[in-house]
């Protein structure tokens, strides 16, 4: 087989795994955005503070996913792998 | 398809590097050309103040006092300096952000632009810092015990980074989901379906994006330099 066939075939099967990374922040947000619901419902009057915090901190817990899709963006479109090959 | 920002002309060589004009990098002079141009205009519209406020003048105290509030709100007193810069900031990253919906391709999707506008806050950061707190300032390095040193640099470290892949992964993500749906879509159907998906990915993500990078500047400058 293709050498650079195998490598380009193998980074893009660890872009498609490195983007698993985005479950983990996606349950975070999902009970962030709940919670703040939940304190919405209680307490309607606190409604701009309570969306200020809730969108700052899923941009926090966003992070994760931003560096899986990061690594796959880097395996896709600037692979270092392929450089290296004899 | 190709998604790479490409070369447009050779600017200069540096040492043997090429300096290359690219997709985002004249993006960015148009951007930058707009800003100017718009704040000479305000400046020439509004040449003489008059003390009640009305029309064009009282939209541009609108926006000045909301940024003021702002930085008033999540930084504590003693950072009134900083709002000039902080709205600058917002505005750049908003129209950046904004450029896409003109087929443009967006500055802020080159990781340039983000680790340039996020060193800057990292720079302030410390600078601010330091002439504030003096000595305190290190000693905090080391606090509660000194085995903390290297999770304090670590920290020092991953801040402007995660500022900066924040901006461009998700300004990036979105242009390459609409290169994937233009790809995607029969020629008829390019027309009014994707342009639900640009709400989103563009004027609401770019907008709240441009906000979330201001804002989360101003807490990491306001945890290290407030004078509590």
């Amino acid at each position: 087989m293709d050498s650079t066939a195998f490598v380009m075939g193998c980074s893009a099967i660890g872009a498609g795994l490195a983007i698993i990374a985005a479950i983990g922040s996606a349950i975070g947000q999902g009970m962030a955005a709940s919670r703040a619901i939940e304190s919405i419902a209680r307490q309607p009057e606190s409604r701009g503070t309570i969306m200020t915090a809730l969108f700052i901190s899923c941009a926090i817990i966003e992070t994760t996913a931003i560096y899986g899709l990061i690594i796959s963006l880097i395996l896709l479109m600037a692979n270092p792998f392929v450089g290296q090959l004899p | 398809m190709d998604l790479a920002n490409k070369n447009l002309a050779l600017l200069f060589e540096v040492s043997g590097m090429p300096v290359y004009l690219t997709q985002s990098l004249l993006s960015t002079w148009i951007v930058m050309a707009v800003l100017i141009l718009s704040a000479i205009f305000v400046r020439i519209k509004l040449r003489s103040f008059s003390p009640v406020p009305s029309g064009f003048q009282n939209f541009v105290e609108l926006a000045a006092e909301t940024t003021d509030n702002m930085v008033k709100s999540m930084m504590g007193d003693g950072f009134e300096s900083l709002g000039g810069y902080f709205f600058s900031v917002l505005v750049f990253i908003l129209v950046s952000n904004y450029t896409v919906l003109l087929g443009m391709r967006p500055p802020t999707s080159d990781l340039s632009t983000t680790l340039a506008l996020a060193l800057l806050s990292a720079g302030s950061m410390h600078f601010l810092g330091i002439s504030r707190h003096r000595g305190r300032y290190f000693k905090e390095y080391f606090e509660p015990v000194w085995l903390f040193f290297p999770m304090h640099l670590m920290e020092d470290l991953t801040k402007p980074l995660s500022l900066s892949f924040r901006l461009f992964g998700n300004i990036l993500g979105g242009v390459i989901i609409f290169e994937l749906i233009y790809e995607l879509f029969p020629f008829p159907l390019r027309f009014v379906i994707p342009s639900f998906l640009h709400a989103y990915f563009d004027v609401f993500v770019g907008a709240l994006q441009a906000y979330i990078f201001t804002v989360l500047s101003m807490t990491f400058i306001s945890l290290k330099a407030s004078a509590d």
